[in-house]
């Protein structure tokens, strides 16, 4: 595709957020409907660019090459922008710009009537632009750039009820922690600079993505090098895909609108730590030690954050810290080298999850609240939503043959293999997947059962926390909310069996994203064998979860309210989120933060800082004041001055020169 | 003088023939408002003529074209100011409208002033002769003295009698300098005074090879540094700024500045080759450049008037630029272009920010007929826009992304330390330091301080476009500095062939 094309993918959604904010909204009003038909175009232009982009490197088998533009130039010091348009962008792209679409029809409706809605969309556009400007980096510099405008986007849209003190917190809790986690990722490319020479020796810039890969190959880069800028990057792909322990902001997150929760937390900023880690894998694969804590950090999280989804009770909730989970999933498989199943997994997951999510605020828009236990029962009234909830949720639990289940499988697969291969490690996480697998198909069917199923308890009447504007009324969504629920639904059955089938489909050949993400010379793409045991294994499992959450919640067989009772001290752990927010909020923020290190620093600050500072300050404001004095007004004395200015350089020439 | 001359005088005498237009306009019309927009339309004929000649030597295969019994040059450093001066004359004459509002006569004879003072400047761009130069900067300091003293009021007529003196001790020093070059070298061509040198072959020995030439080049110095207000020559600096009609402050801080630096380029990468005397005339430029930004911003600290503070940010900002002057040499051979050139894409970004900062005081003060900073306590809230721009401009004097000041310092300082001058870059991010005090002073009145009135500052249509050109101009080349990177490194190159 020509280069023009591939700009525009991130210049559409762009020139949306100027038009909404420069033009619309000062012109139309906050509430102009303009706002809305001018994002859908824009981004439903950019999906159709980005399929082009996929069907173009999929006829180019790999990486098509751009020219780069020089931005600024100083000195030695040169910047070029460019795009790198490789399988993974082009996959990325197409996940990216289809789900924010879907996000964008159903905020029609969603949002009909805030008074926030032209603003809602142009901080859309720029989300969904900056995200695409992630994608499309070809350097270093670019992509930290585009990484920090979607931590941006997700502050100002986490925060778009900025008048509610909850959605306040939480933009600054995600925005604190996200930059902290992103300092890591600037000390990785720091630490890459300076370990440059090697590179430009070669002819290569270390900024450059496929410069980079081509150093690896070339073994330009030492493993005690590689080890520490992956881990730099790791952290900062920890902050945004929210893994343990930076985990906490992103079920906070869900004070945003419900459409921005399945756009940031399902789709976009979350993955977007996943494709980093992705992006540089070669890097990690470089450096044993970064695998494997890659591994490690991914297995704790998808089962921590799974138990912690047992016992949410807010929907959204529930859904985050599945997010959270499934996040999980993918690190780990990459922590094991499972580079293709990771993505493939990004890809399923993506587009179950925006469905569960704009699920969850099509059931919040008819009951009020975000509490199961002000719902149930809504199955009747909300055929559709049921159904494409469902569909999410048995993708999500990873039931044959839903898109989830494949790249599941294809993860756990490849994590067992390992292990059975002497891998320790790998057989670790393979279990603590398993355990996920289990729980994530227990709390998934809580929820469905809890929302869709018995009696209807009352929604936001009852619940002394929602914040319904207008009275409940039980029926299905609104068209512009469906739709998007039955688009997605397709992808969610469907994505797994096409996208990498175990066998050849005709038209689609086995394992063909695997194939298609196998181009980087220093990667070997494993296309797993399929196995049924595993299989087997994981199904039977996610059965077992489901059958849990069935005989708890439907049959009462094990009453969910004396469960907590029993397991009381459990419960509290899990249910006060294993203690995390008093933990950074007391011990580290509070006594570490407040009153250890800011303290010392304070007092050096006041006493040694201050006091130096104040010196200069008197010094240069005295001198001011005494040079003024020259300045007397008098044009005697400024050609006076004029002389003896003369007259001192020439003294200095002569007797010093 | 030839067909030939007067297509390459075009832009110059257009822009004269222009002023003389208003005067006559004048005459024969009762509107005074049609004058600034036809001097603002009449300002793209000059702009045309300079753009065809600018396409001209890209296409042709000579760099300069010479005329005017070769006391002319017309090559891209030339045009380069050339295009810089029309539009700082475009943007002052816009945001002269409302304040000219006050002189009850004489309007077109100020827009005229404005014009004639920007046609001695183009010709310093052009001149590659002693007498040349002369003449041309004298056609410059009038016009302005003129202007300086044209509200007529006390603290006007002082400003402009000072100027006026001031600028004829200079001549007179300058002058003697010429004197004494062209009594050592027997010329006043720019080449032949540098083919003489050559001749000399003046190596070792005192500085500048011989004290006749020391006196000359210094006295030189001297004359060219009061014109870009540089210590020690700057003191009439912040007395003229703060007495004369503001936007008169603002074509002296931009437009007279950058023209004495385009003459003092021409001067001394034409006549005393740099591959001779660069020692001395960097040390030279060094120490110069190092005191005018150390008092500059030490002096500017602790002033309350806004004019007189802007008056020693240009004093400490042409000590930021003659950092440029003083890189001369280079570490890496070829690289020499870097200190001029630097010097070019300063000027243009310290125009566009300075425009703006400019544009804006002038617009409060219409309003609130007041310069004290502290008048401008809480103007975000009663002029939203014009605060957004003065704190742009304020963050692109200090020199912080994303403004187009922070790429200038940057340039500059890399070309400095391209020049083995790191200590005077040392002294320029201290003052860099130091200028952040008063210039967010600006910014903290106008956010953080409770408004004294509620009134609103409301502005003119010209106004608006005054403002906007150099806020554009200060954001798109601080997001996207290249292209005027670019026009800046062609012109030096001009420069240096």
């Amino acid at each position: 595709m020509p280069e023009v094309a591939a700009w525009l993918i991130l210049f559409l959604p762009l020139a949306s957020f100027a038009l909404i904010s420069l033009v619309i909204r000062p012109i139309r009003g906050a509430e102009s409907q303009t706002a809305a038909y001018v994002t859908i175009m824009a981004i439903g232009l950019t999906f159709a660019l980005s399929i082009w982009a996929l069907v173009s490197t999929v006829s180019a088998h790999g990486e098509s090459h751009y020219p780069v533009h020089t931005w600024i130039s100083a000195g030695e010091f040169e910047f070029a922008v460019g795009i790198l348009m490789d399988p993974l962008t082009a996959i990325m792209l197409v996940v990216v710009s289809g789900v924010s679409l879907m996000v964008q029809i159903y905020s029609v409706g969603y949002m009909h009537g805030d008074s926030g809605y032209a603003r809602y969309f142009a901080y859309m556009s720029l989300f969904t632009s900056a995200m695409l400007g992630l994608i499309l980096a070809n350097n270093l510099i670019q992509m930290f750039v585009f990484w920090e405008l979607v931590g941006l986007g997700s502050y100002l849209l986490i925060g778009f009820w900025f008048d509610r003190p909850a959605a306040a917190a939480a933009a600054k809790k995600a925005f604190i922690i996200t930059r902290f986690a992103d300092f890591g990722f600037l000390l990785g490319i720091l630490f890459l600079f300076f370990n440059g020479d090697a590179f430009a020796a070669q002819g290569l810039n270390v900024f450059v993505v496929t410069d980079i890969y081509k150093g690896v190959e070339l073994g330009l880069l030492t493993i005690g090098v590689a080890q520490w800028v992956a881990l730099g990057i790791f952290a900062g792909a920890m902050g945004k895909s929210a893994q343990f322990p930076l985990h906490t902001w992103l079920p906070d997150a869900m004070e945003g609108p419900t459409p921005v929760s399945a756009l940031i937390h399902a789709a976009t900023m979350v993955a977007a730590g996943v494709f980093l880690v992705a992006r540089f894998f070669p890097v990690f694969e470089l450096s044993l030690v970064a695998m494997n804590t890659v591994a490690i950090i991914g297995g704790i999280t998808a089962i921590f954050a799974a138990s912690m989804g047992l016992v949410m009770n807010d929907i959204k909730r529930v859904l985050a810290y599945s997010t959270v989970s499934q996040l999980g999933y993918m690190m780990l498989a990459l922590g094991t080298g499972a580079y293709g199943a990771a993505i493939f997994h990004l890809f399923t997951h993506a587009f179950f999850k925006a469905l569960l999510f704009l699920g969850s605020g099509s059931v919040n828009h008819a009951t009020g609240t975000f509490d199961m236990r002000y719902m149930g029962g809504l199955r009747t009234a909300m055929p559709w939503t049921y159904i494409t909830f469902i569909i999410g949720s048995l993708s999500l639990a990873g039931i044959v043959p839903l898109a989830g289940f494949w790249s599941k499988d294809e993860i756990l697969t490849h994590a067992f293999n390992r292990g059975v291969n002497g891998d320790t490690i790998s057989m670790v996480v393979f279990l603590l997947a398993l355990i996920a697998a289990f729980m994530t198909a227990f709390y998934m069917f809580r929820a469905v059962f809890m929302t869709f199923h018995g009696n209807f308890k009352g929604g936001a009447e009852r619940d002394p926390d929602a914040h319904a504007e207008h009275p409940v009324h039980l029926e299905e969504s609104p068209k512009s909310m469906t739709l998007p629920l039955i688009i997605l639904a397709v992808p969610a059955i469907v994505a797994g069996f096409l996208a990498n089938s175990i066998f050849d489909l005709g038209v689609i050949p086995g394992h063909w994203m695997s194939h298609f993400l196998d181009y980087i010379p220093s990667v070997h793409v494993e296309t797993a064998v399929f196995s049924v045991g595993i299989a087997a294994l994981s199904s039977v499992v996610a059965l077992l979860g489901m059958g849990m959450a069935y005989l708890m919640y439907i049959r009462r067989v094990i009453s969910p309210e004396d469960m907590p009772n029993a397991l009381r001290p459990v419960h509290t752990l899990l249910y006060r989120k294993y203690f995390m927010d008093e933990l950074y909020e007391t011990v580290v923020v509070r006594h570490v933060f407040y009153s250890g290190i800011c303290y010392a620093l304070d007092w050096v600050d006041k006493s040694i800082v201050d006091k130096i500072v104040n010196f200069c300050g008197w010094l240069g404001a005295n001198t001011g004041t005494a040079i003024r004095q020259v300045q007397t007004g008098q044009m005697q004395a400024y050609g006076m001055g004029i002389s003896v200015g003369i007259l001192i350089i020439f003294a200095i020439f002569l007797f010093l020169g | 003088m030839s067909a030939f001359d007067l297509y390459l005088l075009a832009p110059e005498l257009s822009l004269a023939a222009l002023a003389l237009v208003l005067v006559l306009v004048d005459l024969v019309v009762r509107n005074k408002t049609v004058l600034p927009v036809l001097a603002v339309l009449g300002l793209t004929v000059p702009l045309i003529f300079s753009l065809i000649l600018w396409f001209d030597l890209s296409s042709g295969d000579t760099m300069q074209m010479h005329g005017m019994f070769n006391t002319l040059v017309v090559d891209k450093f030339s045009l380069f100011f050339k295009f810089l001066l029309i539009a700082a004359a475009g943007i002052v004459i816009l945001s002269s409208t409302d304040y000219v509002q006050k002189f009850a006569r004489f309007q077109a004879e100020y827009y005229a002033l404005v014009l004639f003072a920007t046609t001695g400047m183009m010709l310093l761009a052009s001149t590659t002769e002693l007498i040349t130069i002369y003449i041309s900067l004298e056609l410059t300091a009038l016009p302005i003295a003129a202007l300086a003293a044209f509200m007529r009021d006390g603290r006007s007529t002082e400003s402009g009698m000072k100027f006026l003196v001031l600028s004829a001790i200079s001549s007179a020093v300058l002058l003697y300098g010429m004197v004494i070059v062209y009594g050592y070298t027997g010329t006043t061509s720019l080449p032949q005074i540098a083919e003489q040198i050559g001749n000399l072959s003046l190596l070792g020995g005192s500085p500048f090879g011989s004290n006749a030439l020391l006196f000359g080049i210094v006295l030189m110095i001297a004359g060219f540094g009061f014109k870009v207000a540089s210590v020690p020559f700057q003191m009439w600096a912040p007395d003229v700024y703060e007495g004369s009609p503001t936007p008169v402050t603002a074509f002296l801080s931009v437009a007279s500045k950058a023209a004495g630096f385009a003459v003092i380029l021409r001067v001394f990468y034409g006549a005393f080759p740099a591959d001779m005397l660069s020692l001395d005339w960097s040390a030279t430029f060094a120490v110069l450049s190092a005191l005018s930004m150390t008092i500059g911003n030490l002096v500017a600290v602790r002033q309350d008037n806004i004019k007189r503070l802007m008056g020693y940010s240009t004093i400490a900002h042409a000590g930021y630029i003659l950092v440029g002057l003083a890189a001369v040499t280079a570490r890496t051979p070829g690289a020499e272009s870097i200190g001029p050139s630097g010097v070019l894409f300063y000027l243009g970004g310290f125009a566009a920010t300075n425009l703006a900062a400019f544009s804006v005081i002038i617009a409060i003060s219409n309003r609130i007929n007041s310069d004290r900073i502290d008048d401008y306590a809480g103007m975000a809230r009663r002029a939203p826009v014009l605060a957004t721009v003065l704190t742009l401009s304020m963050i692109s004097l200090t020199g912080i992304p994303p403004a187009v000041g922070f790429w200038a310092k940057i340039y500059l300082f890399s070309a400095a330390i391209e020049a083995n001058l790191e200590w005077l870059v040392v002294i320029g991010v201290v003052n860099s330091v130091i200028s952040a005090y008063y210039y967010l002073r600006v910014v903290k009145a106008m956010f953080l301080s409770e408004p004294t009135s509620e009134e609103r500052v409301a502005f003119g249509l010209p106004m608006q476009l005054a403002v906007a050109l150099g806020f554009i101009g200060t954001l798109i080349f601080g997001i996207y500095p290249t292209p005027l990177l670019n026009l800046a490194r062609t012109a030096a190159g001009a420069l240096l062939s």
